[in-house]
C-alpha cells in the first residue's frame, strides 16, 4: 500500500487553513475565509483546444477553481459536478461565474480528455491540463497536493486536494471550499463575495 | 412524463434485479440493489460503480471481486485526510450476516478501468458478476445513469 503522505506541503495547507477569518474591514462571507493567503497567482497551462492559456486569459469574472484528474471516477466528478451545481444556482439568481478543472496528472490527461471530463459537468467548464512543469506551477501557486501512486503505468491512482478556490480576475484569492461544501453553500458565500467586491 | 418513465424505469430495474441478483445458499442469502454507474465523458478512461448489498442470511459474507469486460476492474475506497482524497484498492467489502453494505460516491465503489473508447452512455446497462466469499457469483447490470444536475450530496 502506497498511502504515506509526504507532507510538507498537506500540512503546511493544513495549518494555512485553520479557522482564521479575514476582518478586513468587511462583513465575512462564509467559514473558511483565510487571512492573508498567497493562493493563487499567475499561472500558464494548455486550453482544451491545445492553446497555451494563463490565468489572465482564464480567469476573466469570479471563478471557481479545481483540481483533479479524470481517471478518477469517484471524488473529482462528485466535486466537479457540486461545483457545476453552485454555477447553475448562482446563473439563476443572476450571477456569471467561472468553472475551471485543472488536472494533476497532465502524462495520460490529454486537452481532449480534460476538456471532454468538464464539459460533461457543465458546457463552459474549462478543463486545462499543460506539461508537467506548468501543472505543478500552478499546483504549487495554488498550494495544492498531489502525488501518484506507485504500481501499473497505465492504472495508477493519484492522491490529490480537494478544496475549491474562489478566485476573482483583479483580487485572485477570495475564499475555499472544501468538499463537504454543498452548492448551495458554495453559491451562497460566492454571491456574498461577488456583492461585496463589485 | 419523465418522473412516469423514471419510476417505471425503476421498477423494471427493480424486477430485473429481484429475478437475477438474488442468490441463496444455507448461510448466506445476498441480495443487490440499485446497481448504477454514472455517464462519463465519451474519452472517458475510468468510471465508477455503486449499489446497495443486503445479506438476508446469518452469516458474514464479503463482496471479493467484481468482473466485467474491461481491461481493469477494481474494488476502491476513499480515504480523506486534510482535504486529500486518496483512492485505495481493497480486498473486499464486509457485507455483515443480517444487515448492508453502501457502495456510494466518496467511499466504496466499484473502479471499471481502460473505458477507452466504450464510454458509459446513459441508459445503457453493463453486465457484471460480482463475487461473494460465502454466496458466490451474482450477475448483476449496473444501469448508467446522469450525474444529478443540481447535485448536492454531502458527506
Amino acid at each position: 500500500m502506497n498511502t504515506v503522505i509526504i507532507g510538507t506541503t498537506t500540512l503546511a495547507v493544513a495549518a494555512g487553513f485553520g479557522f482564521f477569518t479575514w476582518f478586513g474591514g468587511n462583513e465575512t462571507c462564509g467559514d473558511t475565509a483565510v487571512a492573508g493567503a498567497d493562493i493563487g497567482g499567475p499561472f500558464e497551462l494548455v486550453s482544451e483546444t491545445g492553446e497555451t492559456v494563463t490565468d489572465i486569459d482564464i480567469i476573466t469574472k469570479p471563478t471557481l477553481v479545481y483540481f483533479g484528474y479524470t481517471f478518477c471516477p469517484d471524488v473529482c466528478p462528485l466535486d466537479s459536478a457540486r461545483n457545476a451545481s453552485a454555477a447553475y444556482l448562482l446563473e439563476d439568481q443572476g450571477y456569471d461565474i467561472g468553472t475551471v478543472f485543472i488536472t494533476v496528472d497532465p502524462a495520460r490527461d490529454t486537452p481532449q480528455i480534460v476538456g471532454d471530463f468538464a464539459d460533461n459537468f457543465r458546457d463552459d467548464m474549462i478543463g486545462l491540463t499543460g506539461t508537467a512543469e506548468q501543472v505543478d506551477a500552478a499546483s504549487k501557486a495554488y498550494r495544492t497536493y498531489y502525488r501518484k501512486q506507485e504500481g501499473d503505468p497505465e492504472y495508477y491512482l493519484v492522491d490529490h486536494s480537494t478544496q475549491t478556490y474562489l478566485m476573482f480576475p483583479e483580487t485572485g484569492f477570495a475564499t475555499f471550499f472544501k468538499r463537504d461544501h454543498t452548492a448551495e453553500q458554495i453559491a451562497e458565500t460566492t454571491a456574498c463575495f461577488i456583492d461585496q467586491l463589485s | 412524463m419523465k418522473d412516469i418513465k423514471m419510476k417505471l424505469n425503476t421498477l423494471i430495474t427493480a424486477a430485473v434485479f429481484s429475478l437475477t441478483a438474488s442468490v441463496g445458499l444455507a448461510e448466506s442469502e445476498i441480495h443487490v440493489m440499485d446497481t448504477t454507474v454514472f455517464e462519463t465523458a465519451p474519452t472517458a478512461m475510468a468510471g465508477g460503480g455503486f449499489m446497495q448489498i443486503m445479506n438476508h442470511g446469518d452469516t458474514d459474507d464479503m463482496l471479493i471481486d467484481v468482473r466485467a469486460d474491461y481491461p481493469r476492474v477494481e474494488i476502491h475506497t476513499t480515504e480523506f485526510e486534510d482535504g486529500v482524497a486518496k483512492m485505495i484498492h481493497i480486498e473486499g467489502v464486509p457485507v455483515p450476516a443480517g444487515g448492508m453494505a453502501t457502495l456510494e460516491p466518496g467511499g466504496f465503489h466499484i473502479m471499471f478501468m481502460g473505458l477507452q473508447g466504450t464510454p458509459f452512455v446513459l441508459d445503457e446497462m453493463i453486465p457484471a458478476t460480482l463475487v461473494f466469499e460465502h454466496a458466490g457469483e451474482v450477475e448483476v447490470m449496473f444501469k448508467v445513469v446522469a450525474r444529478g444536475e443540481h447535485s448536492t450530496m454531502n458527506h
